[in-house]
């Protein structure tokens, strides 16, 4: 595992302190976590190789800054402080990826002011919306329906890991009240149905996009992934063999890699 | 003492394996299944008759309250049951106490204003404003609110309208979720300044400290007796203390389970099946529909995650399908029994709690019509007579309507 460091910065007038995890050196790269929160994993690490990865923990999910999501009351905020924290970081126009929630996220800020991201990857985005087929609501599943659907394997290795209390009764608790809080913060940009219009914006993307969809996504069906490429301009479609809604975390190797070629190009 | 009926129109009859066949009763059970809408306007007439039954056998007040698809209590607009229950007891010294229209789901929550104070008017100034932030259920599921949203939208509803009640003048508000350019609501309430506000809650720290905040009646609505209920209620009391207001027992209201007979033993026969019903299948809610994340805030969500409280409920209902009737009875979950035992478990109850305002539910579950005219006539006569002067001769229950503050007269036989 590679060193991380950690900065705690504040934006929107002070109000929202928030922190970044960056590690690695090279070309910039933001990563924009899921609904569950930012855990540093294997597949950042892989991402630290070639880039210098920041990893933004999305406001309100900050250890000792819960309130810090109350000042963003909707999506437009939150699009605008994205802004404010790449000018802090002295990023202009750095690659974005973003994964489930994170993938919205950042397909919002390349959409909103183009110019402000030079490549797009996004990894089972959240934004969209099929009456045929709907996206499930993970914030009401409990976790064995949600590794049901969520994970290739629901009872593999990853799935124990990711989704298992730890063994100190105390730990589990608090990492419970971590879990809970990640999904109402970013929760809060979404409900009760996480389609806020981004299907009307997405044609302003101008970055090239690669769009990265596990075939056995239970969570957001992979024919969301044709909805996203249709309507940005020049975007590409991978779907993954042996993956569900994590596939950057089951098949590390094959998503890094088509990762870093893509961003190479 | 005040002492009111609270009714929850559950739905009388489901099948026998219900919480086996069935996800949860709240949110996703199907209707067409497991009901019928001619039998469901049995249920509301019968639960109007039963309310109007108990104002004249006595009570002080009749309670009805709003909730969203579901079979455990279905009154989704309560104003329309308190509309006919103010009409039906005009003339009687009963209070109309709508535990409530809840607030974040009105839209724009002026409407809460107005039907209340319709409601304040129709009954000639006996309006108890019940003022509900919504269960996750509710709110989130049913009606779409963010649940981060939710408290927010309630303490900016609460101000609407408090100020939409008291402004003499017109003004326009412009608040983060609703915009109202001339607010000037017709009718405005018979009770000056406005009608009494209660504050359900079940047991949020934020809503303890709201409450007190702003000098308002905190109820209690629990199912799971009042070894918990004390833990709470003195949680409250903290608040009080600390906003520096007096310890008024009738600052606090409670729910309690309670069934009469002629004997412990009767009580048993009678109301045992419907004390299960009500535990096993009433309350059968999936448990990953009971808090949608950001229902709670920061604060309360480590509190009720670390606290006792929330692991003493999971102990008592990992018990349940356990428990026989003397098992409810003993952890007084239902309070139950001859006259005499009631009487004095229930007094017990309201001094260790230090409520003013007691909520009975005197319809359990499946209990029949029947049944439960027995339960109100036996609460009535035989309970309520002795419970009627606890705290009076030390306290004035300033959140009960001005003009029913007086005891009430014994009523003779009701019907």
């Amino acid at each position: 595992m590679v060193a991380t460091q950690e900065r705690t910065l504040t934006a929107w007038q002070d109000q929202v302190r928030s922190r970044v995890q960056i590690a690695g050196s090279g070309p910039p790269l933001v990563f924009f976590h899921g609904a569950f929160g930012l855990r540093w994993d294997p597949f950042l690490d892989a991402l630290a190789e070639r880039f210098t990865v920041y990893a933004p923990e999305h406001p309100g999910t900050t250890p000792g800054e819960p309130d810090a999501v109350r000042p963003l009351e909707n999506l437009w905020d939150l699009v605008l402080y994205y802004y404010e924290l790449f000018d802090q970081l002295g990023l202009r126009a750095p690659a974005v990826v973003g994964h489930s929630f994170g993938g919205m996220v950042a397909a919002e800020v390349a959409a909103t002011a183009p110019e402000r991201v030079s490549r797009l990857v996004l990894i089972a985005p959240i934004g969209l919306w099929r009456d045929d087929v709907p996206v499930k609501n993970w914030m009401t599943m409990l976790p064995t329906d949600l590794a049901k659907v969520a994970f290739a394997e629901p009872d593999g290795p990853l799935a124990q890991q990711m989704l298992a209390p730890p063994a100190d009764p105390e730990a589990a608790v608090d990492a419970q009240i971590q879990m809970t809080w990640a999904l109402a913060c970013t929760g809060k940009f979404v409900w009760p149905i996480p389609d806020k219009g981004l299907k009307k914006r997405l044609h302003r993307i101008s970055a090239p996009t690669l769009l990265i969809w596990g075939r056995q996504d239970g969570l957001v069906s992979p024919m969301y992934a044709q909805e996203f490429a249709a309507r940005i301009p020049n975007a590409r479609v991978e779907l993954i063999d042996g993956a569900a809604h994590l596939p950057h975390l089951e098949q590390m190797a094959t998503v890094a890699r088509l990762i870093r070629d893509f961003l190479a190009g | 003492m005040k002492v009111s009926m609270f009714h929850l129109m559950p739905h009388r009859e489901l099948p026998a394996d219900f919480e086996r066949r069935y996800h949860s009763v709240w949110v996703d059970p199907p209707f067409w299944e497991l009901a019928d809408p001619e039998r469901v306007g049995q249920y509301y007439n019968w639960t109007l008759d039963e309310l109007i039954y108990a104002a004249k056998a006595g009570l002080d007040g009749i309670c009805v309250n709003e909730h969203h698809q579901n079979a455990y209590g279905f009154m989704p607009s309560p104003n329309l049951m308190g509309a006919v229950l103010a009409r039906a007891t005009n003339g009687m010294d009963v209070a109309i106490v709508q535990m409530g229209s809840t607030l974040p789901t009105t839209i724009p929550p002026i409407r809460v204003a107005e039907e209340y104070a319709m409601l304040d008017c129709i009954s000639g100034g006996r309006l108890v404003a019940g003022m509900p932030l919504g269960t996750s259920m509710d709110a989130n599921l049913c009606y779409g609110i963010p649940p981060m949203e939710q408290r927010e939208r309630y303490y900016e509803a609460h101000d609407l309208i408090l100020k939409a009640w008291t402004a003499r003048e017109i003004f326009a508000w412009n608040g983060k979720y609703f915009q109202l350019p001339m607010v000037n609501i017709w009718p405005r309430p018979i009770q000056q300044p406005h009608p009494p506000v209660w504050v359900p809650g079940v047991g949020s720290l934020s809503t303890w400290e709201f409450s007190a905040k702003h000098n308002h009646c905190y109820c209690f609505l629990s199912y799971w007796g009042n070894k918990l209920g004390k833990e709470v209620m003195d949680g409250y009391w903290e608040f009080v203390h600390r906003e520096g207001h007096d310890p008024n027992p009738y600052r606090a209201g409670f729910l309690q389970l309670v069934a009469v007979s002629e004997t412990d033993a009767r009580a048993e026969q009678e109301y045992y099946p419907h004390i299960r019903y009500f535990y096993d299948k009433c309350l059968h809610i999936a448990p990953e529909f009971f808090s949608a994340p950001g229902h709670q805030d920061y604060r309360s969500l480590v509190k009720s995650l670390k606290s006792g409280a929330t692991r003493a409920i999971l102990e008592v209902t990992a018990k349940l399908p356990e428990w026989r009737f003397k098992d409810f009875v003993e952890n007084q979950l239902v309070i139950a029994g001859s006259p005499a035992s009631v009487r004095d478990q229930l007094t017990e109850a309201i001094q260790k709690l230090r409520v003013g305002n007691l909520m009975v539910l005197l319809h359990i579950g499946s209990m029949p019509h029947e049944l439960t005219l027995k339960n109100i006539d036996l609460f009535a006569h035989e309970v309520l007579p002795h419970v009627r002067d606890i705290w009076d001769d030390q306290w004035q229950n300033h959140w009960w309507p001005q003009r029913l503050r007086a005891k009430r007269a014994l009523a003779g036989a009701a019907g």
